[in-house]
């Protein structure tokens, strides 16, 4: 019963830790209708600049700072330089050029920092698990990834329900040319979501950081689970890729941790053991094609153009 | 149909006469490096030709080719393993595995248009790499490998250098005239009329759907023959073969090239490998210059290389 609860709750965190990183795919998706392949650089970046300015200054919430700022610089100027230039291009040209952007970083990084993976240290304070109900401890590491997500998740919602600059990017996803029409700073505003996605990727990846390894290739896969996300939430729906985040993120980790044990009950051991492992991988693959296969507009699809 | 004298076709036909007396070059300076690249190159560029069929010719923008390369290479690895070392029978068993997984996942992908097939295909071709690598019994994680290449009866000896390339040329040159073929067909005129206007052909009454599949499971079974080919290039084979970026590797050949060209995968495969070869030679960093190039070609060379030398003519 405590394994269900304690991995419920890794589920949670990694689910909202997937919302962050999807939440910027699906904005930039939705508004600029640009796919941007490169999005898992920026989370690999996050890391990186964190593992960097935490050893530089010695404190993990400075040094998460910087990092967060420095991923926010790094997307507006990469927007600035390469990526305005492709918007209103064919899908696949903008597949081909952020591929293009992969191979650079992952080289870039490897010339900075060397080959070798980096560790991010967390501070004492953050390393002590905490009692969630009687008898069950969690890390407050972990919990603090969740109160992290969540709150980002709130303020993401109020500004982009709730502000001027929300409306703008709400209207920007339902009609581009018409607001432009009506005179706002189209490419101020794209520069600006861009940037605003970069700094969300960066933040997964710096909270990610001190649990898995920091290192070369780490946001390839997870960027394939953020579009699986997206695809899931319905594409440019913020509120489908936050719900289609937690749903898989649990469902990945509740199949990775009980998977196995179910299937030696059905099937024999070898069988089981051969099994086993692939299917919880496969299990967020085979949930997006069924879901596209039946709803091909995804769970939430956001409003019709 | 008489293929008219232009700077594309010009370089097609250099390109074809250098690649059939490349041997004769390797032999005469002794460079077999060179030879064993340009075998590699070629399985590539059949692969690349098979994707360019559905992307460029029937608008199936599928992210999910390079798991026909494994599924190819790992019906030869396996077969080996278990004994069955006669080509005749691991090469259709290839094309048939090949071909039965593209009608598996067509028919399913096929129903979605657009960003989703990109990712319904993606995660059909994941779901091929975790199996792979869950399969214990043939190596996992760490691959296959396989301790000899498939027996032709005597035929032709694949692990003879010059033999073997020239069956992966012939195999490259069989799968583009097929390709040829095809789309100057009628099927073919078909299929790219629904990828212009899928609507009017269902109203003139093609069934749209039933020709993309056929044409989605046509380019699996050729890729499927370039994974069997690989796999008895490199004697291993491994789900890495199938991740996602060795299928974002052979959309970047077919872009590269000019997509929707006869010829346009084989200049990009030819490109993109050579070019990594040689910057890997000068620097460890291929990709700080090999990412930028990219960037630049989608920005001031659409249509790739073939759609540059098409407009070099006009203009």
């Amino acid at each position: 019963m405590y394994l269900v609860v304690e991995q419920l709750l890794n589920g949670l965190q990694f689910g909202l830790l997937l919302f962050l990183l999807a939440a910027g795919l699906t904005l930039v998706f939705g508004i600029m209708d640009f796919v941007n392949l490169a999005h898992g650089s920026l989370y690999m970046m996050g890391a990186y600049f964190a593992a960097t300015f935490v050893a530089w200054t010695g404190s993990f919430v400075l040094g998460a700072l910087m990092a967060l700022g420095a991923t926010l610089l790094l997307g507006i100027v990469l927007e600035y330089v390469a990526l305005r230039h492709l918007y209103g291009r064919d899908h696949l040209d903008q597949v081909l050029a952020t591929f293009g952007l992969i191979l650079f970083f992952n080289d870039a990084v490897r010339l900075i920092w060397g080959p070798a993976g980096l560790a991010l240290p967390l501070p004492a304070w953050l390393t002590v698990p905490v009692q969630i109900i009687p008898g069950v401890y969690y890390p407050a590491y972990r919990l603090m990834i969740i109160a992290v997500a969540l709150a980002v998740a709130a303020m993401l919602y109020l500004v982009v329900m709730r502000t001027r600059v929300g409306m703008l990017i709400r209207a920007g996803a339902s009609n581009r040319e018409m607001i432009g029409a009506l005179g706002i700073n189209i490419k101020l505003l794209f520069t600006l979501v861009f940037g605003l996605g970069a700094a969300l990727a960066g933040l997964a990846g710096l909270m990610q950081a001190p649990i898995l390894t920091v290192q070369i290739g780490m946001g390839e896969n997870i960027l394939i689970l953020a579009f699986v996300i997206i695809v899931i939430g319905g594409i440019g729906s913020i509120r489908g890729a936050f719900m289609a985040a937690i749903f898989v993120g649990i469902i990945d980790t509740m199949g990775r941790a009980f998977l196995p044990d179910l299937l030696r009950k059905v099937l024999s051991g070898a069988a089981a053991s051969t099994a086993a492992p692939a299917l919880s991988s496969m299990l967020i693959y085979l949930l997006m094609a069924i879901i596209l296969v039946l709803r091909p507009e995804g769970l939430f699809p956001a409003a019709k153009r | 149909m008489m293929p008219k004298l232009n700077a594309s076709n010009a370089v097609a036909a250099l390109m074809c006469a250098a690649l059939i007396l490349l041997p004769v070059y390797s032999a005469a300076t002794g460079n077999i490096f060179i030879l064993t690249l340009f075998t590699r190159i070629t399985i590539y560029a059949l692969a690349a030709a098979s994707l360019n069929l559905i992307m460029g010719y029937g608008g199936m923008m599928s992210f999910g080719h390079a798991a026909y390369l494994g599924i190819g290479g790992y019906a030869v690895g396996i077969l080996a393993a278990e004994g069955i070392g006669s080509g005749f029978i691991q090469w259709p068993v290839a094309l048939a595995v090949s071909a039965l997984f593209a009608l598996l996942i067509g028919s399913l992908s096929l129903r979605t248009r657009g960003v989703y097939f990109i990712m319904i295909t993606l995660a059909f071709a994941q779901m091929a790499y975790y199996v792979a690598s869950a399969l214990s019994r043939y190596g996992g994680d760490d691959g296959l490998t396989v301790y000899k290449r498939s027996d032709f009866a005597g035929l032709i000896n694949l692990s003879d250098r010059t033999q073997f390339y020239y069956l992966c040329l012939a195999c490259l040159f069989g799968g583009l005239y097929l390709i040829w073929r095809i789309v100057n067909s009628r099927f073919g005129l078909v299929v790219q009329g629904v990828r212009s206007n899928e609507q009017r052909m269902q109203a003139i009454g093609f069934h749209a759907n039933r020709y993309r599949l056929v044409c989605f499971v046509i380019a699996g079974t050729i890729c499927g023959l370039a994974g069997a080919l690989l796999a008895n290039n490199t004697d291993f084979v491994s789900p890495a073969v199938m991740y996602w970026t060795r299928s974002g590797d052979l959309m970047v050949m077919v872009i590269l090239g000019g997509m929707g060209s006869l010829f346009g995968p084989v200049v990009g495969a030819i490109v993109y490998l050579l070019l990594e070869e040689l910057l890997s030679q000068f620097t460890e960093y291929s990709g700080l210059i090999l990412g930028p190039v990219l960037l630049l070609i989608v920005l001031f060379a659409r249509g790739g290389i073939m759609g540059l030398l098409g407009r070099m003519r006009r203009g």
